[in-house]
């Protein structure tokens, strides 16, 4: 975060002291495009803040607790797909499910499709990217993060009792 | 109707928590408080990620990631696509923004949906914290894996883009 703001405010002064006209344009741009994009956002803000009183925490552990592989990493999929949150909150979780006993390729499914496919996110996607490649690209990346949960499973031994 | 529907539900959803916060319902307190935190924290990275987006169009030559990320660039692309998803801040609401900018300037369609892809699973600050809940191990193979994933995805997603009529969709004017 401060990093972020000391390379924003250096650049920002930088580009003050090259050309005052530009900067007074880049502002405009970032402005503009924001003002474009606020409504989706806000969507987007309402439907995490409902999501997350309906599934909460304890029905993450509960569901993803006492599940075996190939279920779980279904399961966890779907929750990972359908919900949202910053990592702050779903690395720690990741942690609690891991001690727990939950195989890594149940915690790797829910983790990556948590970052990877985004339902509540889809009001902004389609924005960016369109209906039709924003599903796709949901749909490539579920299948992918299904890949990644498999290989590291794998690699963890998940399959072989 | 279309455009009534999202205005509407902005109204439903405040009379909700306006009424909740009178009455003392817990779970609209809680959604609201949701609200609240999410709301924070994404307006706290916001206006920083835009202004860097500004000035990266205003001067940014064209000619510079045409060359380095556009139709003609090479696997190298993929390096530095991976190296500011890598180091990009924030969530998918930054990633969106930081990627039409990208499109706009000339990167090829696949290297955009790399970055996209990137930004979600390949940050460098994001694997230090899931190495401390995770393990070393667990961030390590996922890193690996997800590399090749990442460049195979994007030359086809970007592929099926380019091939048909989303391509049109991409990235509107107003992005």
């Amino acid at each position: 975060m401060i990093i972020l703001y000391t390379i924003c405010g250096a650049a920002l002064i930088a580009s003050l002291i090259a050309d005052r006209k530009k900067t007074l344009k880049a502002l405009k741009v970032a402005f503009k495009k924001f003002i474009k994009i606020a409504p989706a956002f806000s969507i987007m803000l309402i439907l995490v803040s409902v999501f997350l009183h309906i599934v909460t925490d304890e029905m993450i552990i509960k569901y993803l607790g006492d599940a075996n592989s190939a279920r779980g990493i279904g399961i966890a999929a779907f929750f990972g797909s359908i919900t949202m949150m910053p990592g702050f909150v779903a690395f720690p979780l990741c942690g609690i499910l891991a001690g727990k006993g939950v195989p890594y390729s149940v915690i790797a499914s829910f983790s990556t499709t948590l970052m990877l496919v985004g339902v509540i996110s889809f009001p902004i996607e389609q924005k960016y990217l369109g209906m039709k490649a924003g599903l796709l690209r949901n749909a490539v990346c579920l299948v992918m993060a299904l890949t990644i949960s498999l290989i590291i499973g794998f690699f963890y031994g998940d399959f072989t009792s | 109707m279309k455009r009534f529907i999202q205005p509407g539900i902005t109204v439903v959803y405040a009379l909700f928590i306006l009424i909740s916060l009178f009455t003392g319902f817990e779970p609209g307190r809680e959604i609201g408080s949701n609200f609240l935190t999410f709301a924070l924290s994404m307006l706290k990275i916001l206006p920083a990620s835009f202004i860097l987006i500004g000035l990266f169009e205003v001067w940014v030559k064209k000619e510079i990631i045409q060359r380095h990320l556009g139709e003609k660039s090479s696997l190298k692309a993929y390096f530095w696509i991976l190296l500011l998803a890598g180091t990009t801040v924030g969530g998918m609401y930054v990633a969106f923004p930081v990627s039409a900018s990208l499109y706009k300037k000339g990167a090829r369609t696949s290297i955009v949906i790399a970055y996209l892809t990137a930004a979600a699973i390949f940050r460098i600050p994001m694997a230090i914290f899931e190495a401390s809940f995770l393990g070393l191990k667990f961030t390590l193979i996922r890193f690996a894996v997800s590399l090749p994933l990442i460049i195979i995805s994007s030359e086809l997603l970007g592929k099926m883009i380019e091939n048909s009529s989303m391509k049109t969709e991409l990235f509107p004017e107003e992005t």
